[in-house]
């Protein structure tokens, strides 16, 4: 399954519980109240869990965490950086 | 403290029946299980349950004046009685009782309506004028004691608790969907509705009059707010020994009672306050009660110990479990007749049971200090909100927000996503609402379980808006803090904190609570602190912290706030109370009580059990869930889900024509 589909159906099922029809790609989760700062603390738990990513502290920023667009950019970004850091 | 019930037909003689009367007081019995007295005539019945504590041998209600033309049932105290029956008396009045409540049908004699503004107390009051024909419904400033009614057919109908107006058969008993959509937005209705379609509140601060067929409502009191030029200059010195003289004053009228009169110990700021003033000024032997919790993250015992060994009382504290938190929501639910967004309420109803069986039936408690001097969150909120706002992007401003939920973002990692949570509405700094906005925005996200038929109901209803427009004139000149505390009273206090963890969860049991910190006295001397000493930078209640120098050991006034919470996923969802959470809330229940969508209660469900710590809006979600479930189902669905009580009156007042008596 591609990589944004299963962050679109975590999202959905646990901060929409199903009803996935209005989430747009660019959909701010923070301004639309999907997620507020504890959910943020559930997806990282997903997003480490399922692609095996590690994300810092530093990295909870809404530029990689408030929709489905920017955690595609930043789960992409991580994977395609790790090889080569341990290259 | 009592329960009172009535029927009035506006116009004129239609008869009541006794046992209708008699089955609304039947209803109140918890509140007043010591005496009951009726009184009826062809076009008004007035009930009563009894609570004794002032008076013990001869208060019994209905009272009546010198002529008989005045009638009066009334569920209060007014705690300076003594002070206005001297001038009634000078005035020429006579007594028959030594209770407040003669005092006060008096003082209606007297002034009408305008008596209110000189009670200092909580009551729900009914008085019935036999020779005008009219009957007048009054309740206190901020709504301690309760009253609701309903309009059916030219009849109004009321009572201190819903159940009783229920009782009448021709009452529909149905769900009000605009009353959903406030619940779930603002933690309760907006007065003056009531969950129920067409029971409405009577205000706090109001009146009603019926009279020539028609039935009016005045506002006697609002929550005061005064601009800064009206506000007082004195130095925080001279506010704090102002505010301890007042405190103390507050106290002691209300120790006034011919039975004992207890403390609740929480061992925070206000309770141990209100203690320490009893200890050292009137009763060193006051008996104390206090909430324990088996779980730490709740448990405020070794504050409550620190107190009861500074202050030396006979103490008796109540383990709260999360068993017995879960098994008691359904008893503390019908009790408050409301949903509810947390299980705070269940520990309040569960303590006043300790305190009944342990002889007590009066208790002062700390409730309003937080709303009268600024100790709320959401106070400090808005304070760094506002402060954000003028650099959004400042990291340090941000990091201030941190501070102010400790014990719901602990985690470190979060500090970043934080400032962009807080950061909603930051560009909304002069809207009215603004100290609210993101507390109702959270909350609100709840409403994503209702129904599509529930929403449909719902429709475009705007809760913010009707917000925007009931606050008064002076709320624009206000200050941000006294704004935001306007809106934390007129919404919250009341309807949550007096009724779901006041009123209904003491009377549950038969317990009376005082509050001496909203005495009107303290209410009002503190709007005229300017609100920069009451938070000063972000120290919560400043004011009162220094007030209780001296009285209090240093590690209660210092401690960091801990707001009052109860479990939620513990309490609902352990090997006790499963089974009934879940089939509460199964598609069966769900589907018969209309109200949620089941798809997505189950996702909830699922979601909740897989976790051990569910987020914050998701615990909310599950009570808020649960409770409407039971709410429905026991007051729509299998009402009463109690049996009747069989009343026996000590006094009936037949003033019925035989003709009447015979229809009704």
């Amino acid at each position: 399954m591609d990589n944004s589909v299963k962050v679109r159906e975590f999202v959905v099922e646990n901060f929409l519980f199903g009803d996935g029809e209005k989430l747009k790609d660019d959909t701010s989760f923070m301004e639309e109240g999907i997620i507020d700062s504890t959910g943020i603390l559930e997806l990282v738990f997903f997003l480490e869990e399922t692609f095996g990513l590690s994300v810092e502290d530093d990295e909870l920023v809404p530029d990689n965490m408030d929709s489905l667009q920017n955690i595609a950019r930043f789960i992409d970004r991580k994977l395609n950086a790790s090889p080569a850091a341990e290259a | 403290m009592c329960g009172i019930a009535g029927i009035c037909h506006i116009d004129g003689p239609d008869g009541v029946s006794l046992n209708s009367i008699k089955r609304m007081i039947g209803a109140l019995c918890h509140r007043g299980p010591d005496e009951t007295g009726i009184y009826l005539d062809d076009q008004v019945g007035l009930g009563h349950a009894r609570l004794s504590i002032i008076d013990l041998s001869s208060g019994v209600q209905p009272i009546h004046n010198e002529d008989k033309s005045l009638w009066i049932v009334y569920n209060g105290e007014v705690f300076n009685y003594p002070e206005l029956k001297e001038d009634l008396l000078q005035k020429g009045h006579r007594f028959y009782t030594t209770s407040d409540t003669e005092v006060v049908l008096h003082l209606y004699e007297e002034q009408g309506p305008d008596c209110l503004t000189q009670l200092n107390g909580q009551f729900a009051i009914a008085i019935w004028d036999t020779k005008k024909k009219e009957l007048f419904l009054a309740r206190d400033r901020v709504g301690i004691r309760p009253l609701y009614y309903t309009i059916l057919n030219n009849t109004v109908i009321f009572g201190s608790e819903i159940k009783s107006i229920f009782s009448n058969k021709n009452v529909s008993r149905r769900i009000d969907p605009i009353a959903m959509d406030q619940i779930f937005t603002f933690w309760t209705t907006l007065t003056p509705r009531t969950v129920f379609k067409d029971i409405y509140e009577l205000p706090p601060g109001h009146y009603m009059k019926t009279s020539d067929s028609k039935v009016t409502f005045k506002k006697y009191w609002d929550i005061p707010i005064y601009p800064r030029a009206e506000q007082s200059d004195l130095a925080p010195k001279e506010i704090c020994e102002q505010v301890r003289d007042l405190l103390q004053d507050a106290v002691r009228i209300r120790l006034r009672a011919d039975v004992p009169v207890g403390c609740y110990l929480s061992g925070g700021l206000d309770s141990s306050g209100a203690a320490a003033l009893v200890v050292r000024n009137f009763n060193k032997d006051v008996r104390t009660f206090g909430i324990r919790f088996d779980n730490d993250g709740f448990d405020e015992g070794e504050y409550q110990k620190l107190m009861v060994s500074y202050l030396n009382v006979n103490h008796t504290d109540l383990t709260a479990t999360d068993e017995i938190i879960g098994a008691s929501l359904p008893d503390c639910l019908w009790h408050c007749e409301k949903p509810l967004l947390r299980t705070g309420p269940v520990p309040l109803f569960l303590l006043s049971d300790v305190v009944r069986k342990s002889g007590y039936k009066v208790v002062l408690t700390g409730e309003g200090a937080d709303e009268v001097f600024g100790g709320y969150n959401i106070f400090r909120e808005a304070k760094v909100r506002r402060f954000l706002a003028k650099y959004p992007d400042s990291q340090s401003r941000a990091e201030l927000i941190g501070q102010l939920y400790p014990y719901i973002f602990d985690n470190p990692r979060l500090k970043r996503t934080l400032q962009s949570f807080f950061a909603k509405g930051l560009d909304q700094i002069d809207d009215p609402i603004f100290s609210h906005f993101i507390r109702w925005e959270n909350t609100s996200r709840i409403k994503t379980f209702f129904s599509q038929e529930l929403n449909e109901a719902i429709g475009q209803y705007d809760g913010y808006e009707q917000v925007r427009q009931s606050l008064p004139e002076g709320f624009e000149r206000a200050d941000d803090f006294s704004r935001a505390q306007y809106l934390e009273m007129a919404i919250f206090l009341s309807n949550y904190l007096l009724s779901s963890q006041g009123d209904r969860v003491a009377m549950a049991h038969s317990v009376e609570i005082r509050l001496p910190f909203l005495d009107t006295r303290v209410m009002d001397f503190m709007a005229r602190v300017p609100a920069k000493w009451k938070i000063l930078g972000l120290n919560e209640k400043h004011i009162l912290k220094k007030s209780f120098e001296g009285i209090l050991p240093k590690k209660i006034t210092s401690r960091p706030k801990n707001p009052y919470r109860a479990p939620i996923k513990q309490s609902l969802l352990n090997e006790k109370t499963a089974e009934y959470t879940k089939e509460a809330l199964s598609k069966k229940s769900l589907s018969r009580a209309g109200l949620f969508d089941a798809g997505k209660v189950t996702k909830l469900l699922r979601k909740v059990q897989a976790v051990d710590n569910p987020s914050e809006i998701d615990s909310m979600a599950l009570v808020g869930l649960l409770s409407s479930q039971l709410i429905h189902r026991q007051f729509v669905q299998n009402f009463p889900a109690r049996p009747d009580n069989p009343v026996s009156p000590a006094l009936i007042v037949d003033r019925r024509s035989e003709a009447l008596r015979a229809v009704s």
